[in-house]
């Protein structure tokens, strides 16, 4: 009885369920569809080693349930003493090392495709940041960050999750259908990769460091993936997000972001020069706030104890207001985690941020910073 | 003199087989005096008995907290959105059920059934060095309490993984300072227990047990002990490098200061890989010692299995890279490390054979001991052909850092590792406390972990091909049922650990009385002691024919 629940449970969990993986093919029990020649080259090697493993398995598994079944004391079998036999264990020996081969050869090829990035028709530059993503459009004067567009209330139950639930952003990657996109990655703080499983894409960004991969689509589509390196609290968090256009679509989207950074450019000239006043200030700064500090300062100001400082009577955020405009800049020596926002965050932005942060939260310093001073201080 | 002829009785010439005797008779029942009772007899001991159980003891103490905290993470991820825990605490949370299972629960799990085992195998007295021994036992309590005090320390425990990256660890709170003490800790532990266990074995081998005639699960610890000691230093060079990064701008791994990130993850991994062996190898010789017991006929092809063990042990130092697939090595790293990975499945799949023709044409039965041995089997066999899956470099380009590594380590791990420990508990208790275990409460308890070890693990080889990260408190909708399914099941899996505290304490207290013999197909120096064996379990050398 126990040997059948045995014989049983090991069908399903050992070879059944792989054998739905194989017929099915679809996210659920296997790869995700794959959308480059590099990714179907994974998922071709993927299904050619799970059938060989399940051959194996089966075979194996069969001696051991032959044994198990017709070999017992039980039903009056005598063991038949022997310790060894060498022509046996030579071709055991030999068998393996020929499948062994047989999956490296595949492989091999597939290493080499997947490492050239040569002759590439465009290169973006993939910045990792706790927790967002930056892209650079390299001699296209595009760049912007990437960031989770899923709310907080969804994560924190108080609203339905959407479809896209942790795997939506607000200023998605986009790229041409067929052309090949080389990927320089590298990070700002802390190690993190960058992963869109359905074009077999991870690499990791290292910061100091910048490592290439490359891929081409074929298909127009929103294709999502998530940072694959553990990178801090929020590493669930920050989702990779590409949309592949055909080439007219793309062409016109790339002139619409130029037009777009023009406008920022001239904003931020323009902005230079003005002064604000302190309400105009915090209500920017608030903006800047949420998606730049609240995650760790946490939205209420109250940071968290041990790791994050609080900023409501922060003895930072409550003193000289040059110390505040460098921490915010240039980061703290004293806590990494603390990054420096000054390549982050235009003038404005920061003059906004650190203004909210002395007069929110119950802090009342009264004091500003306009984008002039900012601007000094960089110098 | 005769107590200190038998204190240093290694400083006796070792090829002179029989010199150790002389001392012993002589101070055999000087010895017997000296036997503390109560507290002290524990913390004092320097009997490798008493300390094989103070081993056992804190492993499944610290098996107990690293599952509770499992169990937490599988809480977390019941459903999608952030419910139990917050993703700080959560990251905490993985970190330290890596760190304690690893360092504080598998590892001495086995070096406590080295330390009962390899003396009454190999017919000697006691290990080499019994304070030695005693020592590497007392370190191990300080760094547990490192370990789970961090949570309290400002901003809790390191969050960095337990693999400890940088520049990640170094953003971490005085939490993550802790951690590294303990491994340096644990570290020096696992050194002097090696070192101790290496001496044992060459010099204290009863007269006739060549090298060749040893049992097989001594030959294991044998490769695993040099193992330990050429990779636990590696181990507290890459934590001290981090800690004085952390504090003394050394900057071996700040890129900002000329120094490399992934250096680290090169010294880790060169600790990292081994250590998996380190955990796996001593499993496969428990195995090797259940199955032909329960099949009653010998070890099918031991000089395979001994060289399989040791080009294992010697292959485990080529292959760290291909933990790094993905921080972007050339293509002839990725082509190097996948082919070394590929060599370790040639000896793996010899083992596997042979524990398979070792019970074919046996006579074999199924108390609790064969079953967790044949259970091992099959769910070892699974994580080795995914381990072979994920050594080809594309394909594990695609599966690193997902769930389906996860599901792939804890098959290796739980179902390998941790089963062979089950599988060794029940064979040798009846040994080691004189009384027999409940039978029908140890089929219980087989039963329970392997249908809810699958339920749990297997899932989570669908969740990672389907594109789930590892190491996330919260993750997409399409991920849902199965994390569901793994998370009832990791409870079922936990409560029947229970009942094996339960079986194990009963078996302790009181139960059959059990032979000298115990298993009627069991073979080897430590059944002709009887049950529970003498204080020192050989006093007169056994002759080996």
């Amino acid at each position: 009885m126990t040997m059948m629940v045995h014989l049983r449970v090991m069908t399903i969990a050992g070879l059944a369920v792989p054998g739905l993986a194989l017929a099915e093919g679809e996210a659920r029990f296997g790869l995700q569809t794959p959308q480059t020649s590099v990714a179907r080259q994974i998922y071709d090697l993927h299904s050619l080693l799970l059938g060989i493993s399940i051959v194996l398995a089966v075979v194996v598994f069969g001696f051991m349930l032959y044994s198990i079944v017709r070999h017992r004391r039980s039903i009056g079998h005598e063991a038949k003493q022997f310790r060894g036999n060498t022509p046996v264990e030579i071709v055991w020996t030999i068998i393996p090392c020929l499948i062994v081969a047989g999956m490296a050869y595949p492989a091999t090829r597939t290493v080499i495709e997947m490492k050239d990035t040569s002759a590439p028709d465009m290169t973006i530059k993939v910045t990792g940041y706790q927790w967002k993503w930056r892209y650079d459009y390299l001699g296209e004067q595009v760049s912007f960050y990437s960031d989770l567009s899923t709310s907080r209330a969804q994560i924190e139950n108080q609203m339905a999750k959407g479809k896209n639930y942790l795997l939506e952003v607000d200023n998605p990657l986009v790229v041409p259908t067929g052309r090949k996109v080389r990927i320089l990655v590298t990070a700002n703080d802390v190690i993190h990769s960058w992963w869109v499983p359905a074009f077999g894409v991870k690499q990791d960004g290292i910061p100091g460091f910048v490592r290439d991969s490359w891929f081409r689509v074929d298909t127009p589509g929103i294709y999502r993936g998530q940072c694959a390196e553990l990178c801090g609290k929020e590493h669930g968090f920050m989702p990779v997000v590409v949309e592949a256009l055909p080439e007219e679509k793309y062409q016109t989207w790339l002139a619409e972001q130029k037009v777009k950074s023009q406008a920022a450019t001239a904003a931020a000239s323009s902005a230079a020069g003005k002064s604000f006043t302190l309400d105009e200030l915090k209500a920017e700064g608030e903006k800047v706030y949420g998606h730049s500090c609240a995650a760790c300062h946490q939205p209420n100001g109250q940071g968290l104890p041990g790791a994050f400082p609080a900023l409501a009577r922060g003895p930072v955020t409550t003193g000289p207001i040059a110390g505040h405009v460098d921490i915010v800049m240039n980061g703290s020596k004293k806590n990494p985690a603390m990054a420096a926002y000054k390549s982050q965050l235009s003038d404005l932005d920061l003059a906004a941020v650190i203004t909210y942060e002395r007069n929110a939260f119950g802090n009342s310093m009264g004091d500003m910073v306009q984008p002039r001073d900012i601007l000094a201080a960089r110098k | 003199m005769t107590r200190l002829g038998f204190e240093y009785g290694l400083q006796y010439e070792p090829s002179q087989e029989n010199i150790l005797t002389t001392p012993l008779a002589l101070v055999g029942d000087v010895a017997r005096l000296d036997q503390p009772t109560g507290i002290r007899r524990w913390v004092t001991s320097t009997n490798h008995k008493d300390i094989g159980t103070l081993y056992l003891c804190f492993s499944f103490a610290m098996f107990i907290v690293g599952g509770l905290m499992a169990l937490t993470i599988r809480a977390e991820l019941f459903q999608p959105g952030l419910q139990v825990v917050r993703p700080e605490l959560f990251n905490q949370l993985t970190t330290m059920h890596g760190l304690i299972m690893l360092l504080g629960a598998i590892t001495p799990a086995l070096v406590g059934f080295a330390n009962w085992q390899i003396p009454m195998m190999i017919g000697a007295p006691d290990m080499a060095f019994p304070r030695l021994n005693n020592f590497s036992f007392w370190l191990l309590p300080p760094a547990a309490i490192l370990l789970v005090a961090s949570f309290f320390a400002p901003g809790g425990a390191t969050a960095a993984g337990w693999t400890l990256y940088p520049p990640l660890s170094v953003q971490m709170g005085p939490g993550m300072d802790m951690a590294i003490f303990a491994v340096h800790l644990l570290g020096v532990s696992s050194i002097m227990g090696a070192i101790n266990i290496v001496v044992t074995i060459l010099n204290m081998r009863a007269p006739g047990m060549t090298l060749m005639k040893m049992p097989i699960f001594v030959w294991t610890w044998l490769v695993t002990a040099y193992l330990l000691i050429a990779v636990m230093p590696v181990l507290a060079g890459a934590v001290t490098m981090l800690l004085t990064d952390r504090h003394f701008d050394t900057h071996f791994f700040n890129a900002a200061g000329g120094g490399d990130p992934v250096l680290f993850q090169h010294i880790f991994w060169f600790f990292g890989h081994p250590e998996v062996y380190i955990l796996i190898i001593p499993a496969f010789g428990i195995i090797s010692q259940v199955i032909p017991t329960f099949a009653r006929k010998p070890l099918f092809g031991y000089r395979s299995m001994v060289f399989a063990t040791c080009a294992i042990g010697i292959v485990s130092g080529t292959v760290w890279g291909h933990h790094m697939f993905t921080v972007g090595m050339p293509v002839a790293g990725q082509l190097f490390f996948m082919y070394a990975t590929l060599l370790v499945a040639i000896p793996t799949g010899v083992k596997v054979f042979n524990w398979t023709a070792t019970m074919w044409e046996g006579s074999l039965t199924f108390e609790t001991p064969m079953l967790f041995a044949v259970g091992f089997l099959f769910v070892f066999v699974v994580g080795g052909l995914t381990g072979v899956i994920l050594a080809i470099a594309p394909v594990d380009i695609q599966m690193q850092d997902t769930y389906y590594v996860v599901a792939h380590f804890h098959y290796t791990l739980v179902a390998g590792s941790l089963f062979a420990i089950f599988a060794g508990t029940y064979y040798w208790l009846p040994k080691w406390t004189g009384h027999m275990y409940d039978e029908k409460l140890g089929r219980w308890h087989f039963w329970l972990s392997m249908i809810f070890l699958n339920l749990t693990f297997f899932p989570m080889f669908f969740l990672g091909l389907a594109g789930m990260p590892r190491r996330i408190p919260d993750y997409p909708l399409q991920f849902a049922d199965f994390n569901m399914l793994a998370s009832i099941a990791a409870f079922g899996f936990g409560f029947a650990q229970l009942l094996f505290l339960y079986t194990l304490i009963k078996c302790v207290r009181g139960g059959p009385k059990a032979s000298a013999q115990v298993w009627d197909g069991a073979e080897g120096l430590e059944w002709t002691l009887p049950s529970p064996p003498p204080h020192h379990s050989f006093e007169t050398p056994p002759v080996v024919a």
